[in-house]
């Protein structure tokens, strides 16, 4: 088993797996919210299903925070094990010529959108955990709403999130299709694989941005 | 890190031909001479390993230094040469760096065991599909030159690798030991010290033959498959 | 005299390897692993040689100059390999290629040797395939053959323009399966510097490790030295920038004679010269003779507007252009032998129709072979045969196929594009035919130092074939010596380990330490290259492509007072112990400077014309090459006596009984 883990290959695909499974999160999490933009009505039926079903709450929700805490923690132990394989730096390296900078630089966007979801924890999931798990408050199937856009209302807060939203972007940009090359797959399917990329990072962080201004504009 | 002025370049030298001039010039006052790997200087043997104003093989596509024209360059340019850089490439001299652990790599796997003796059958008992065939050479003209080490910002040898486990799992003739000849390879790799492949693709752009990241893909599927099976 | 005995085994010829093979000595299994033997080079010969005697059992110690044994020049090949395999049902065999390669090498090879190479050729190709060797296939899945200069059916087999490559990577593979098993220890970055003989039998080695410059001692049962060519002589040549001559010379000065120094091979297609700083010369390969037509404009007054760049090729109508190759030699046309194109090609630029700047090139243009495809394929396509711009473009893309990296080199080198314009080109020095004399079983004067590949002589007579190189490489060491060197160890199975204690290697370290001191103390006023760029410019002007008893005269005088200025003025920076290079080439310079001599004094033995070597004395009415069978069929082997100079001839004497010696026509 250690050499499962010892492998390259195995923690790249790791990496992968995690990685895509918070992409398909991610999407899941996108069409519930955007629902708020629509309507508060089922807004509030989706989040009350979510908050309040025992599959999602004990066995999913689990799953996730893993899937989270590996794919952070896997990737700042590749980060160091790659920048120690080269001791000795470059006095001159032109990474620009040959790769771009979203791939180069993961560690850094990942990074913000790590603070991020320690933002965003604290804004929703531990507050939500709490009301459910310490206080024992009772059930209310309308509140969700309400907690939403009240936590839109602070500007700086809207600008945070648009500004992770637009790191998280960058992270999907080479993240999402990069996962497909670590599992093996490259082949005359790729080019579809790169553009289906190319519209969800660029479409799935620009609607959460959307979210949070449009709740800040109407608030 | 030294400064060299140098005179007298034409456009037409190459990138070692100027290596030579400087050198000559320095061996001239008994001076000893910068010392670089050089040998086939046509861009096959592999030899050649500087890093040239931040590139691996300098800012040319698909050549290796020693294609590498002055052409390249301005009149009055200032010059960046490094050695490749990466743990598992330490220097020897200079721009001189150790690259046996690519050797070692080979060891591990990089053969298909079939006796010398000569009495294999026809060449032409399997017929191989033209676009493995091709695909198969494509993997093989790799020049284990390093150009892929050096220029990953992980130092990950996983482009050279991959082409050398692809090179043999296109051909029939490879498959008997596919599966142990991957995982053998990447383990070796993975000891040496290389870092993790994280799909820059800066490899694929600085290989002088330019292999492809196709490589890389097919064998993480075969390392997966062949950990599943084994 | 005696010594020279090439040992060709009695019997018609088609048998007489079968016979040879099933009459000496073998060692059995248990004691082979008790016998080491030492390898010198890396290359296709040396590569298949090192794999194959550890896979029978020896202990095979290897050592490369390079940083890994998958780097040795054989690397560069470009074209193919030759092989009887009749595939294509044109009419080869055995026999053919035999004859072919007898005829080609001017009637100045060995029989026997060569019909057991034409024998085992077809073993390669099934022993690479088995390798994995990634042989160019047609779109059926079978192996894809072209043709080669000099022949008449198409049994080369090729891997695009790096055949070299992929076969070198084939034995290189073979010797990491030994490696890893532990039956190969090799060494990188070591430099053999001279041979130790013990009772007069080879016993080892003293070598140079090029990192530290540590003089180290190895011993073994025999040696093996496949150290390939010494085009280097040359200074410019297609050779690497380490190739050299100097395994083959220090086992030469110990007892190995030297057979025909002066049967160096000139490439037709090579890119010209550009300038006084070139370093080396790059080869377009042969293989480009299959499409493209060689030509020079029929008048001095067109040819000089090219050199000055008023008038481009392109725009010389056909009439106005002298496509010499086609009008000189009608039945083999482009493709006639190296030798004879070389030949053309300098007659015509001495002459004054070179096309480049210094007048010493010439086209060889690939537009009516872009036409020619382009049109086919249209048809084949069911497109319009007249369209010219779709027919250059599908042309253009079947060009690209099949020679793509070798149009891109020339492309990255000269900056003109191929397609576009014709390719220049012009000879230059690429193979040397000559070497270390060896007989049937490879085994040199010296007993148990054996000689294989490039660095032997016995193959390819006075000129090579294209494509038979990488042939004999691996026929030599795959299939040839790990046979024959059983007859040699098979008394050796009672001996023992080889102590490197002994006054044998103390007088042979000692020497070559010596050597490295007053090299590095000389502290002279020129440095290395400047010998050896001033010997190439010697050896090229007076034992180039033509050759005369004056100019041969002089060269000897030339490079022994060269030689004399080297060892007063040579200077050598750095240090004995440390990583050197200008070291090892000053080690490897001295050596050409001796060889260079014994080569001039064979080019002016040798008053015939036979292959690569052109004497201008010996010519017919028509400027073609004129042999003398009747004084000059034999092979020169050279013993050293003290100075290249006072070399003794001693001459085997050549004997045709399969083949009728005739005059070479490629008309």
């Amino acid at each position: 088993m250690s050499s499962v883990i010892q492998s390259s290959i195995i923690k790249k695909f790791a990496m992968a797996l995690s990685g895509l499974f918070l992409i398909v999160f991610l999407l899941q999490h996108f069409i519930i919210n955007i629902t708020s933009v629509f309507s508060e009505e089922i807004f509030n039926q989706f989040s009350h299903f979510m908050g309040t079903n025992f599959v999602v709450q004990f066995i999913a929700q689990p799953i996730l925070i893993f899937g989270v805490i590996f794919h952070f923690v896997m990737g700042f132990v590749l980060d160091l094990k790659n920048r120690g394989s080269r001791n000795v730096k470059y006095v001159k390296y032109k990474g620009s010529s040959n790769a771009s900078w979203m791939s180069r630089n993961m560690i850094i966007s990942g990074l913000v959108v790590l603070s991020f979801l320690g933002l965003h924890f604290y804004d929703f999931w531990i507050p939500e955990m709490k009301y459910k798990y310490v206080e024992f408050l009772p059930d209310d199937p309308n509140r969700y709403y309400t907690e939403l856009t009240h936590k839109f209302e602070d500007l700086t807060k809207v600008v945070i999130y648009v500004v992770s939203f637009g790191f998280l972007s960058l992270h999907l940009l080479h993240g999402f299709s990069s996962s497909f090359q670590s599992m093996g797959v490259n082949n005359k399917y790729s080019p579809i694989i790169k553009i289906v990329t190319t519209i969800y990072s660029i479409g799935i962080p620009f609607g959460f941005s959307f979210i949070a201004i449009f709740h800040y504009l109407n608030h | 890190m030294v400064t060299y002025d140098i005179d007298n370049i034409s456009p037409d030298m190459s990138f070692l031909e100027m290596m030579d001039v400087l050198n000559e010039e320095l061996a001239s006052k008994g001076v000893d001479p910068v010392a670089f790997d050089h040998d086939c200087r046509e861009g096959i043997c592999g030899s050649c390993s500087m890093f040239i104003n931040g590139e691996a093989h300098g800012p040319d596509r698909l050549v290796t230094t020693c294609q590498l024209h002055m052409r390249k360059f301005k009149d009055g340019d200032t010059i960046f040469i490094e050695p490749f850089r990466a743990n598992t490439f330490p220097v020897i001299k200079d721009l001189v760096v150790d690259r046996s652990s690519f050797d070692r790599i080979q060891h591990a796997g990089g053969f298909i065991s079939v006796n010398t003796s000569g009495n294999t059958q026809d060449a032409n008992a399997i017929p191989i599909e033209k676009s493995n065939a091709d695909k198969a050479f494509d993997a093989a003209t790799c020049i284990g030159c390093g150009a892929c080490v050096a220029t990953c910002k992980n130092s990950s040898a996983m482009l050279f690798v991959s082409a050398k486990v692809s090179q043999f799992s296109l051909l029939p003739q490879g498959q008997v030991e596919a599966n142990e000849r991957v995982l053998n390879m990447v383990k070796q790799m993975d000891d040496e010290g290389f870092g993790n492949c994280t799909n820059t693709g800066a490899c694929e752009v600085e290989c002088p033959k330019g292999i492809s990241l196709e490589n890389i893909a097919r064998m993480n599927r075969d390392y997966l498959k062949a950990k599943v099976s084994s | 005299m005696s010594k020279l005995n090439s040992k060709i085994p009695k019997g018609p010829i088609s048998e007489k390897w079968t016979n040879h093979k099933n009459n000496i000595r073998l060692v059995s299994p248990a004691n082979k692993r008790q016998i080491d033997v030492i390898v010198v080079g890396t290359g296709l010969a040396g590569g298949s040689a090192s794999a194959t005697l550890a896979e029978l059992g020896y202990n095979v110690k290897s050592f490369c100059f390079q940083d890994s044994p998958r780097r040795a020049h054989s690397i560069a090949a470009q074209g193919g390999i030759n092989a009887a395999k009749n595939y294509q049902g044109d009419g080869d065999s055995v026999h053919r290629l035999f004859y072919d390669t007898v005829k080609g090498g001017d009637y100045r090879s060995r029989e026997a040797n060569v019909y057991r190479l034409a024998e085992v050729s077809a073993n390669i190709i099934d022993q690479c395939v088995a390798q994995g060797v990634p042989f160019a296939r047609d779109y059926g899945g079978l192996l894809d053959n072209r043709s080669f200069g000099g022949v008449l059916v198409s049994r080369t087999f090729y891997a695009k323009g790096q055949t070299g490559q992929q076969l070198l990577l084939g034995a290189y593979s073979a010797m990491n399966r030994q490696i890893a098993r532990g039956k190969i220890q090799m060494f990188n970055r070591h430099e053999m510097m001279d041979i130790v003989l013990v009772d007069g039998k080879a016993r080892g080695i003293i070598t140079r490790n090029l990192i530290d410059g540590k003089i180290e001692r190895h011993s073994a049962h025999a040696v093996v030295i496949a150290s390939g060519g010494y085009g280097n002589l040359f200074y410019l040549s297609t050779n690497a920038m380490g190739s050299n001559v100097s395994a083959s010379w220090k086992i030469h000065k110990k007892g190995a004679y030297f057979a025909n120094p002066c049967f160096t091979q000139i490439h037709p297609t090579c890119i010209p010269v550009s300038g006084d700083h070139q370093s080396k010369l790059t080869l377009m390969s042969e293989s480009l003779r299959n499409d493209g037509r060689i030509w020079v404009p029929k008048s001095k007054s067109d040819a000089a507007a090219i050199r000055d760049g008023k008038l481009k090729p392109t725009d010389l109508s056909e009439e106005k252009r002298d496509y010499y190759l086609e009008r000189r030699y009608p039945a083999f046309g482009n493709l006639v032998p190296r030798d004879v194109a070389s030949r053309a090609a300098k007659e015509r630029c001495d002459a004054g129709y070179g096309v480049n700047k210094t007048g010493e090139a010439v086209f060889l243009d690939f537009a009516s072979a872009i036409i020619r495809y382009g049109k086919e394929k249209a048809h084949v396509k069911g497109l319009n045969e007249n369209d010219e711009n779709l027919v250059q473009e599908l042309g253009k893309e079947i060009i690209k196929a099949k020679y793509g990296n070798l149009f891109q080199m020339y492309e990255k080198i000269v900056d003109q594009n191929p397609y576009e314009t014709p390719m220049m080109i012009y000879p230059a020095v690429h193979y040397t035919m000559g070497g270390v004399w060896v007989d049937y079983n490879l085994m040199t004067t010296i007993p148990g130092c054996f000689a294989i590949g490039e660095a032997n002589f016995s193959d390819h007579g006075a000129n090579r074939l294209g494509a038979s190189a990488l042939m004999q490489g691996l026929a030599d060491g795959y299939f040839v010596l790990p046979y024959t060197i059983g007859d040699y160890l098979a008394d050796d199975i009672r001996t023992g380990p080889i102590s490197t204690d002994s006054k044998e290697f103390d007088e042979a370290e000692k020497a070559v330490k010596d050597k490295i001191d007053s090299l590095i103390n000389n502290k002279g006023s020129k440095t290395v290259d400047y010998f050896h760029k001033k010997l190439g410019k010697i050896i090229w002007n007076k034992c180039g492509m033509s050759r005369n008893e004056k100019g041969l005269k002089e060269a000897i005088n030339e490079i022994k007072s060269l030689r004399k200025d080297f060892y007063k003025n040579v200077l050598v920076p750095g240090t004995a112990n440390s990583f050197n290079e200008s070291l090892a080439k000053a080690t490897r310079v001295s050596d050409f400077l001796e060889l260079g001599e014994l080569f001039a004094k064979d080019a002016l033995e040798r008053s015939e014309s036979c292959g690569g070597h052109f004497r201008e004395e010996s010519q017919s009415k028509e400027g073609e090459a004129l042999r003398d069978d009747k004084n000059f069929t034999f092979v020169s082997a050279w013993e050293y006596n003290g100075e290249p100079s006072n070399a003794l001839l001693h001459k085997e004497d050549l004997k045709y009984e399969n083949i009728e010696l005739k005059t070479r026509s490629y008309k």
